[in-house]
């Protein structure tokens, strides 16, 4: 069972959240083709390793929180808010 | 009385306590403190069991939970526990025990007849036979290896009976140590006074470990327990299992209830613990030995017979030969000796060693450079026959027991679930588990420090380390009573898995699995650990291979030329010990399943008789009738047709949009549009997914320039709330607006039928309630029957109708006042089915149409797509893919003969290809404005259609009714009634 | 399917399997049996490439070499084979699929089980007991009927049980149960149940007879390509070269697609399993809970073998988390009462690639000579013998067998999704 450090109201059991899937994809603009909104609702890294996520306090602060966290290990290297990005692991700060 | 094996005191018993219990139907008497396995020994009973393969006579093997052999089931006052280990179940006054897998008796077991055919029934025997004829497989062969596998028995067959768990407990703490011997104890001391919370867990019943079985350590155990209990900082917890490892720091437990439950059987608890920090002092299990014959009853770990000697006073046996290959096994034979226990022979495969001396000196035989080549006896233990270490015969010993210890593996399954790795200590030939230091240590004998002076330094250390870590401060206090005690040398043990011998020589006991089956698995290509785990089912019995399971892997690696730590051992999985479905259930059994949603007005529809049905968690009124069926349900509907209904909606999701972007951010929810909604009007919606199908539809109301109520269906209520939640902040963080659930905050009734307005009118005296100060789609706050609440002029049956939602703590008096307001214009409560009754016949939409598959197309939505502004679903709903004629769109559908019924779930065919599918009838029921029966279909390219004939098959009923497509909107479709 | 006919018989080099042979066998100590698979070593090229010796990848080379006439064929294995979801799932087998593209995909499936062990000399114990699913509303009970009516029609098996003849058939079971009373149930007689290592091995031993290669601990680390074209894998024993490379890697196709630059509609979901303690005979039939998630068999051996629902969030750790657990045995003992006083042995976990629709992925990528079999999600283990059969037939005819042309990758895009659980691209809730 993971335990989310939530910004707002610490360290609770993965029981008060529920997952919304991967926080890289971002919607494309309202005017974009129906290719790129394809991409950003079905293409997904999927990656074994490091994993930028939502999850949502659902019985909690009722926020979008944004996780980066380790798809084999489960270790939840940082934490931000929905508009705020958390800071990437080493190995993801490439591009 | 308490048994003629009971030579001594032992420290849990009490002599003054006798306790009777029962064996397979033979009365037995034991001591308050045994365990079913020690009041057994005490008795003389050494056959308890009979293998899971070939049926051969087992004894007692351990004194623990690793046991192998002696299951046994427990028979409650209702239900029976099966596969209990004989080794930890207290003994009670009348408890029944029965042994398992034996017929028609554990003496006369008819299926013993296997171990004839043992020959033809290796490992993996069944892979290659049993293939034809036909069926017989499922007819012959599989009915016969099921009846004849499996151990114990489950359940009388008192299947309503709800076994109520006990409550699932939720811990927090700094440190977790597990296990309470030498080395959780001084780590638990070494933590004292460091402001850590301490949580300290053992599995026996009571604490101490390997210090219960050695006398020398009893003063520091006493005062080291004494010292800990009354520190409020520290919960010290025995009889409780912990089963698994999860990541962040959670462990699972299990706590075993002193009091046995109300139908005699083990109460269990589970506790689910968090820390920052685990101390894993779980010990070391006592390895067996492969020599053929070695399953007879009376062979048993050494380890247990200095158990069942130190705990309960019982010797295992009068005439006792030891076959070890290390200086701590040793100890039981001094211990049985100094007990009076004579003659005892130890046998050594090792040349010599300070264990041997010792025991020499105090008058035991050693057999140096031995081993036992074989096992004598069949229901117990005769004798055994020796070969010195080169090969050369020995001498033939006597003896009624066999006590096996082929050294320790320690207890690393914890560990490896916590991400822990193993290492191959050669000194030791044994596997240990290390763990990162961010999750903890693993110290005592589980860490490789074997004996209880170094697993006591090894725990203190380890509580240093951890405090280290979290910075703790702790205090100077060293143990000197601890230090003072010393281990005695120890000469290292010699690796030893196996004697080559003829006969059957187990690996693992439970499941009958030999030396000669691992080498068959290797030889037929099944090399790896995990395939021969598989083909040979090698440690995947009950005991999950605590005593055979490195000797299977020594025995693979030998096969493959290798030493074990090349080919290292099967992942542990969760659980660590079998776990009850009681106790992971904990209290959400029967009733508590999940928790149940009731109607503010709940109380009321049982008065008024309603019949409920679950719908995700509420319970829903279905129909006001002494007994379910459609004549009640018809009759509601014709008194919403002719006079008039009151219903209640208030499962329906009710959310809360305000702010100075409301409009903004519902135009962006929303595919229709709600910033042209005048303030005190409602609107019908539809909300798409991105990927441009329906995601819900409902009715939205402005209540004033900034604020609108939206309502969701019930079954997406939830759903809804989260998608509006992350469309808002995640997508359009720019728009000022506040999202509130009030879905429990409001009742929400319906008025509908011609009559609705003089009910209405009833219980708003002296308000205008007219068409012009009401008109359709009206949402207007409101005092009904007396309470400040809203009224909506809206309808999901196609009559005039109102819905008026109040507080839910009025919800009662309203429902009822609307009631007696009805009366007069025959006014009647209405339920689910006569609501879907309406709405089938009025064509709308629920989520049997609205099922997740459906595009605004498919549905006749299409128009409400507004062409202008960014909405959640815009781009991806303009794909052809979701508005091709072909796919599935909303018609109307009915038999051609009125006499016909129609089956929601039957298929649309054409006669002339019966079983090419073009949709299906999603909704029905009996019409109340029509003879015969209607409903709504899903078909290909639907409005194409209308006005033809096809055929709705119910294959799975026999059923093929010859029906015609309509529309689905054929009432009313002016909507001269709801506008009224 | 006229082409399914039974492979050629022939001798094979681990010998004919049977009652005879292991009387004879027995005679000498069983020291005559020989390793059921060739441990071959990798060559430098093959005709086709398969990565992943799990269920699908190695009945796609068996079906390739039996019935196609490819056998210049490698499959690579990571690890072992058949230690990943072949042989961590609940093993159960049925058609009950909701779009009548899926039933009749799985169906076949159910046909090629059911002559399985004549097929491969090997026995599975394919156990045809069936599977029955409970329904607690009126609402649970029309979408049921459509399924069933939608098999009926698609030649599979389906049928309706009363609540009499649900307790009759499960004495155990409790209609009642306080909370979410049964109102009935539908049955797939011919569904049932398959032991699981047995299909890795008995189709790695029919493969390897053939003349494929199953190359064990060969990892995949790149996928060469040259002119818009795939020409070999790159692995931890060297390059090996391949016409055609077929990814059959199910819970990892996201990770090995990756390598060639392609991002799936897939995430990677761990699904719980769960063994308890031998028993004697106490559930002949498979059986699901329509008010919950769990559903259970009992194994052959008289372990009870039951799962529920996903973890819910990406993950590739073959591990569970404990409140999936709690929920799991609380919905065993709501529908089977005496389950409480039962003990779970094991728990453990199998990634599943979960697609956007709930429906798999056989097809070709973006990039030639390179094809997929993947994205099962719950239902890999059921689909292996027509999941390996199609998937065998891309790769030799060049164009997808008609029962999968349903299941290409271009669908998403174009929104010819089959929502199977009717939810959207949301995985972790199907």
């Amino acid at each position: 069972m993971l335990r989310i450090p939530c910004p707002h109201c610490g360290t609770r059991d993965e029981v008060e959240f529920r997952y919304k899937g991967e926080a890289s994809v971002r919607r494309p603009a309202a005017d974009a083709e129906v290719a790129q909104f394809a991409a950003y609702v079905y293409e997904r890294s999927n990656p074994k390793g490091w994993h930028l996520e939502w999850w949502f306090h659902s019985a909690g602060c009722r926020q979008m929180l944004q996780l980066w966290r380790h798809t084999v290990s489960h270790e939840i290297h940082s934490v931000g808010t929905a508009q705020e990005r958390p800071s990437a692991p080493i190995s993801e700060r490439s591009a | 009385m308490s048994g003629s094996r009971r030579i001594a005191a032992g420290a849990l018993v009490d002599p003054a306590n006798p306790v009777e219990f029962e064996f397979d139907g033979r009365r037995l008497v034991g001591l308050a403190g045994d365990t079913v396995a020690s009041a057994l020994l005490a008795n003389g009973v050494r056959l308890v069991g009979r293998s899971f393969k070939y049926h051969r006579p087992r004894g007692i093997i351990s004194a623990g939970p690793e046991e192998p052999c002696a299951l046994i089931d427990l028979l409650g006052t209702q239900g029976r526990a099966p596969n209990r280990p004989a080794t930890t179940v207290p003994i009670t006054a009348g408890l029944r025990t029965v042994s398992q897998n034996r017929w028609p008796s554990l003496e006369l077991d008819l299926l013993s007849i296997n171990s004839l055919f043992a020959a033809v029934l290796p490992a993996g025997f069944y892979y290659k036979t049993f293939m034809s004829p036909g069926k017989a497989w499922e007819r012959l062969y599989e009915p016969a290896i099921r009846r004849a596998a499996g151990l114990g028995v489950l359940g009388a067959g008192r299947s309503e009976a709800v076994t109520h768990g006990e409550h699932t407990v939720h811990d927090h703490t700094d440190v977790l140590v597990i296990g309470s011997g030498a080395a959780g104890l001084a780590a638990a001391k070494r933590l004292q006074g460091s402001g850590a919370r301490v949580m300290l867990l053992e599995r026996d019943v009571v604490a101490g470990g390997g210090t219960l079985l050695d006398t020398r350590w009893q003063a520091w155990r006493e005062a080291t327990l004494a010292q800990l209990t009354g520190d409020t900082s520290l919960q010290c917890l025995t009889r409780t299992q912990v089963i698994a490892a999860y990541g962040h720091g959670v462990f699972a437990a299990v706590e075993t209830l002193p009091e046995a439950g109300p139908d005699g059987l083990p109460r269990e608890r589970l506790r689910v613990i968090r820390t920052k920090r685990v101390l894993l002092a779980t010990g070391a299990n006592e390895r067996w030995i492969a020599c053929e014959n070695n399953d007879r009853p009376g062979v048993m770990q050494a380890g247990a017979a200095l158990a069942y000697l130190r705990r309960y006073g019982v010797a295992v046996g009068s005439r006792p030969v030891l076959f070890v290959n290390s200086d701590w096994a040793y100890e039981a034979a001094v211990a049985l000796h100094e007990a009076g226990v004579r003659p005892c022979a130890i046998v050594d495969p090792r040349r010599d060693s300070a264990a041997a001396e010792r025991a020499r000196a105090l008058g035991i035989t050693v057999h140096a450079h031995s081993v036992v080549t074989t096992v004598h006896g069949r229901r117990a233990v005769e004798g055994v026959q020796l070969a010195s270490v080169d090969g050369s015969s020995g001498p033939n010993l006597e003896a009624d027991c066999l006590l096996l210890s082929g050294g320790y593996q320690p207890e690393s399954a914890l560990a490896t679930q916590a991400g822990g790795s193993l290492q191959w200590r050669e000194e030791l030939a044994a596997f240990v588990a290390a763990l990162p230091g961010t999750t903890g240590v693993v110290a005592g004998a589980a860490a490789g420090a074997f004996g209880l002076a170094a697993a006591a330094r090894d725990g203190a250390e380890g509580a240093v380390r951890i405090a280290a870590e979290l910075g703790l401060t702790l205090t100077d206090d060293a143990d000197t009573a601890a230090t003072a005690l010393q281990d005695p040398a120890v000469t290292p043990l010699q690796a030893l898995w196996e004697v080559p011998g003829r006969g059957k020589a187990f690996v693992d006991l439970q499941h009958d699995v030999t030396a000669a089956d691992i080498r068959l698995a290797h030889r037929e290509g099944y090399t790896h650990i995990e395939h021969m785990k598989r083909y040979t089912t090698h440690g995947m019995a009950t005991d999950q291979g605590r005593t055979g399971g490195v000797l299977g892997a020594a025995i693979l690696a030998a096969a493959r030329g290798q030493a074990p730590q090349e080919i290292g051992l099967p992942t542990p999985r969760p659980y660590v010990h079998p776990t009850s479905f009681a106790a992971m259930a904990g209290g959400e059994v029967g009733a508590h399943l999940r928790p149940i949603r009731h109607f503010p007005a709940h109380d009321s529809h049982v008065a008024c008789g309603a019949i409920f049905v679950p719908a995700g968690l509420w319970l829903r009124p279905l129909v006001y009738a002494t007994q379910p069926g459609w004549e009640p349900v018809l009759r509601e509907s014709r008194a919403v047709r002719t006079a008039a209904g009151i219903g209640d909606a208030s499962s329906l999701g009710k959310i809360d949009v305000q702010g100075p972007d409301a409009a903004k951010f519902l135009d962006y929810i929303y595919a229709n549009r709600f910033s042209t909604l005048a303030v005190g009007k409602a609107r019908y919606g539809i909300m798409l997914r991105e990927d441009g199908y329906l995601l819900d539809d409902g009715t939205t109301s402005r209540l004033g320039a900034q604020h609108f109520l939206l309502t969701t269906t019930t079954a997406n209520h939830t759903h809804v709330l989260e998608h509006l939640e992350f469309q808002l902040q995640v997508n359009r963080p720019d728009l000022d607006v506040v999202l509130m659930d009030v879905t429990d905050q409001w009742a929400q009734f319906s008025i509908a039928g011609p009559r609705a307005r003089d009910v209405l009118q009833k219980v708003m005296p002296g308000t205008d309630v007219s068409g012009a100060a009401v008109p359709f789609l009206a949402a207007l706050p409101a005092q009904i029957a007396g309470v400040w609440g809203r009224l909506f002029r809206i309808s999901f049956s196609g009559e005039l109708a109102y819905e008026v939602a109040v507080p839910s703590s009025r919800a009662n008096d309203v429902w009822n006042a609307l009631l007696e307001a009805g009366k007069p214009f025959g006014a009647v409560p209405y339920g689910v089915d006569a609501l879907n009754t309406l709405r089938i016949e009025k064509g709308h939409v629920t989520t049997a149409e609205l099922d997740g598959n459906a595009s605004a197309h498919m549905l006749g939505f299409e128009r409400m797509l507004k062409a202008e502004g960014d909405y959640v679903g815009r781009v991806l709903a303009q794909r052809p893919a979701l508005s091709s004629p072909e796919r599935p769109q909303l018609v109307g559908v009915r038999p051609s003969s009125p006499s016909a019924r129609l089956r929601t779930g039957a298929l649309l065919v054409e006669p002339s290809a019966p079983t090419r599918t073009l949709g299906f009838v999603s909704s029905c029921t009996p019409s109340v404005l029509i003879d015969g029966w209607v409903g709504l279909a899903m078909l290909a390219g639907g409005r194409s259609r209308h006005g033809t004939r096809l055929l709705a098959v119910s294959p799975v009923h026999g059923e093929s009714v010859d029906v015609e497509i309509t529309t689905a909107h054929w009432f009313d479709p002016e909507n001269a009634r709801v506008r009224a | 399917m006229s082409d399914t006919s039974p492979a050629p018989r022939r001798f094979r080099s681990s010998g004919r399997y049977s009652a005879l042979r292991l009387l004879r066998e027995a005679l000498t100590g069983h020291r005559g049996w020989t390793p059921a698979w060739r441990k071959a070593e990798p060559r430098k090229q093959y005709q086709v490439v398969i990565v992943g010796g799990g269920g699908h990848g190695l009945a796609t080379a068996y079906y390739l070499a039996n019935h196609f006439g490819i056998t210049d064929v490698a499959v690579l294995e990571k690890g072992p084979i058949g230690l990943g979801n072949v042989g961590r799932n609940t093993t159960i087998i049925r058609s009950t699929y909701y779009t009548p593209e899926n039933i009749r995909f799985y169906d076949f499936s159910l046909k090629l089980w059911e002559g399985l062990e004549k097929e491969l000399n090997f026995n599975a114990m394919v156990s045809q007991r069936g599977v029955v699913y409970t329904y607690h509303t009126d609402g649970q009970r029309d979408v049921m009927t459509g399924r069933a009516n939608d098999m009926r029609l698609a030649g599979a098996d389906c049928i309706e049980l009363d609540r009499a003849a649900l307790k009759t058939l499960i004495p155990p079971i409790s209609l009642d149960n306080h909370r979410f009373p049964i109102m009935g149930a539908f049955m797939q007689p011919r569904g049932g149940t398959v032991r699981h290592d047995a299909v890795a091995w008995g189709y790695a031993r029919g493969a390897s007879e053939a003349g494929v290669d199953i190359i064990e601990h060969c990892e995949v680390t790149g996928l060469r390509q040259a002119g818009g074209r795939v020409t070999g894998v790159e692995t931890t024993r060297g390059f090996i070269g391949a016409g055609t490379v077929c990814l059959a890697v199910a819970g990892h196709s996201s990770h090995l697609a990756a390598m060639a630059g392609i991002r799936l509609p897939i995430e990677s979901h761990a699904l719980q399993a769960f063994v308890s303690e031998s028993i004697k005979p106490f559930l002949d039939v498979v059986l699901m809970f329509g008010a919950g998630h769990f559903y259970i068999s009992q194994s052959d051996k008289g372990g009870m073998v039951f799962g529920g629902s996903t973890d819910a969030h990406n993950t590739y750790a073959q591990r569970g988390t404990q409140w999936i657990a709690q929920e799991v045995a609380s919905e065993g003992v709501a529908l089977l009462p005496e389950l409480a006083n039962l003990r779970i042995l094991r728990q453990w976990g199998g990634i599943m690639d979960m697609t956007m629709d709930g429906t798999p992925i056989i097809g070709r990528l973006p990039l030639d000579g390179l094809v997929m079999n993947g994205g099962w999600c719950y239902g890999g283990f059921k689909a292996i013998p027509a999941g390996g059969y199609t998937t065998a037939h891309l790769i030799a005819r060049g164009e997808s067998h008609p029962l999968t042309t349903h299941m290409d990758v271009d669908r998403f895009a174009e929104g010819r999704t089959f929502d199977e659980p009717g939810i959207g691209p949301f995985p972790w809730m199907h």
